[in-house]
């Protein structure tokens, strides 16, 4: 299926998803389905760095932040349209994603990991004792009630958020597909005989991050209008980094479909948790799974399956 | 030097106190057969890492097809038509085998000016150079499957997919059997046939005497003996460094 195609299809799926979701008419369902998309989104981001090229980022959360941050910042200098500001966040975070990769891809493995763990401590830090975006106190934004066409402003954020996905989805296809696919997926393998076979693999490993920072930072920049009141310790939450690495770990981190089912089931799994059990419940239901998928099925879900039909072929 | 495909001049290698690699001369001139050899330890590998950019040396200089490479990093060096193979095999373990061919083909012979080859193409290549290696009819598997005999010469076939002028091909024989090591000798006498110049590193004196036009020998680091195989062979200072005094 070529790239057009399948990105006409999502869109189809995606104003299907819309119209069904306006069809339930209850405001709640479009609160959940943001934040089950948002992680949609976070997954993707991941996997273009932690599953194709093996570079495991645990610092999602800081590109995510800087992504809402970069909103507050704007809001409070002059106020713009959203789809702008989600542009603006993308690329703030995809120029601090290329700078961490510059300092950061010399180091594999663990180290590539606890590198990135201290990006997020760093900015988590610079954030607390900024004052103009709301230091540790945190920063309101009033959002309006209603916006023209669509009608309440949480559908227009849950929109804003499904176009972002299909955006993410059809960037994460389209790489997997392509000689960058390759290139990322011999990085992976063994960096060494990449090199010897003609490719650049720094600079593939600068675009992934560069690329995984920016959709990271997209998934953020709309959050503080979602919340209305952002503080660092909600933008900074251990929640973006965990699930953000188990989602596509839980889905698969090999095809663009794992971190797609990862997302919806675990998000959904979180959302139901909050409203019938507890919302502290969420980490550990993702640390028990995230145990459960290592043990049994490491390739995830999408693993599972490709294995189950090799096995009746 | 005319027809001098790759010039390495007074090159060194130190890894802390340890001198690898010490003051190595070496010419190969395009179309030729090179066995190089020397004991364990003797800085073959190393000598191959610096050619390739894969290892920095602190002196010397590396020439290939009349430019210098120094300071270039590996996947130039390999765009400009120097390939290898590793000692152990390292396919990329997720692709198919012939996904692993595509990768040179699309980052080395693709990236090169005014070619490009189209999806079909591709997929030629990539059953010609399967054919040539004999793997054709496992084009689709992981490279998990294969014996070692088969990694080995997809090791080769994903160095020739890049086209390159020059492949050094290290120890990509040992632990094989004798009728498999005459296989590789003759695909690698068949690849020189084609042009390509030819440095084999090998510890097999067999394959080595058969395929070699000039061998040299390197010994802690030094070269010791450069010349026509036989009078090497029988050089003294080779056999003290293989059988002591």
């Amino acid at each position: 299926m070529r790239t057009r195609v399948f990105l006409l299809l999502l869109i189809a799926v995606a104003i299907a998803v819309f119209f069904a979701t306006r069809w339930v008419n209850n405001d709640y369902v479009f609160f959940a389905g943001y934040t089950v998309l948002q992680f949609v989104v976070l997954a993707t981001a991941w996997n273009i760095l932690g599953g194709y090229t093996g570079y495991v980022n645990f610092g999602s959360a800081a590109f995510f932040a800087l992504g809402a941050y970069s909103t507050v910042f704007l809001h409070k200098l002059y106020p713009l349209p959203i789809p702008l500001l989600i542009v603006i966040g993308g690329g703030v975070s995809g120029i601090v994603g290329l700078g961490m990769g510059y300092l950061t891809l010399r180091l594999r493995g663990a180290f590539f990991a606890i590198a990135t763990l201290a990006l997020a401590v760093v900015l988590q830090t610079l954030i607390v004792n900024w004052d103009y975006v709301g230091g540790s106190r945190g920063a309101y934004i009033i959002r309006p009630n209603e916006i023209a066409l669509i009608g309440p402003y949480i559908q227009y954020l849950f929109l804003l958020m499904l176009a972002l996905a299909v955006i993410a989805l059809t960037i994460a296809r389209g790489i997997e597909r392509s000689q960058l696919g390759y290139g990322f997926a011999t990085i992976r393998d063994d960096e060494l005989a990449a090199e010897a076979s003609g490719v650049p693999t720094l600079r593939l490993k600068l675009i992934a991050t560069t690329l995984s920072g920016a959709l990271m930072g997209m998934a953020g920049a709309p959050f503080p209008y979602y919340i209305g009141y952002l503080q660092p310790s909600s933008a900074f939450g251990l929640e973006y980094a965990v699930n953000s690495i188990a989602m596509p770990m839980i889905g698969g981190t090999t095809s663009w479909v794992g971190p797609l089912i990862g997302a919806i089931l675990l998000g959904s799994l979180q959302q139901i948790a909050t409203v019938t059990i507890s919302s502290a419940v969420n980490l550990l239901i993702v640390g028990l799974l995230l145990v459960a998928f290592v043990i049994i099925a490491p390739n995830g879900i999408v693993g599972l399956v490709q294995g189950w039909i090799r096995r009746t072929k | 030097m005319a027809g001098t495909l790759l010039e390495v001049t007074g090159l060194s290698k130190r890894f802390g106190g340890f001198v690898a690699l010490d003051g190595i001369d070496l010419n190969v001139a395009a179309g030729e057969r090179v066995g190089l050899i020397g004991p364990n330890g003797s800085g073959k590998s190393t000598l191959v890492n610096c050619i390739c950019g894969t290892l920095v040396n602190e002196t010397g200089n590396v020439r290939f097809d009349g430019e210098t490479v120094d300071g270039l990093l590996t996947h130039e060096r390999t765009r400009r038509g120097m390939a290898r193979s590793f000692q152990l095999p390292r396919p990329f373990t997720t692709l198919t085998v012939a996904d692993n061919l595509r990768v040179p083909l699309l980052y080395t012979v693709n990236a090169r000016p005014g070619r490009a080859l189209s999806p079909a193409e591709l997929d030629t290549r990539c059953a010609e150079l399967l054919q040539l290696v004999a793997l054709a009819d496992k084009g689709t598997h992981l490279p998990r499957d294969l014996t070692q005999v088969e990694m080995r010469k997809l090791e080769l076939a994903r160095a020739m997919a890049a086209e390159p002028k020059l492949l050094i091909a290290d120890e990509s024989m040992a632990g094989l059997s004798q009728s498999e090591v005459d296989d590789i000798v003759s695909l690698l006498i068949r690849l020189n046939e084609r042009g390509i110049t030819i440095i084999l590193i090998e510890h097999i004196m067999r394959a080595v005497m058969k395929f070699s036009q000039r061998l040299i020998v390197l010994v802690s680091g030094k070269k010791i003996a450069d010349g026509l195989p036989d009078a090497v062979i029988r050089d003294p200072e080779v056999e003290r460094a293989y059988l002591g005094q």
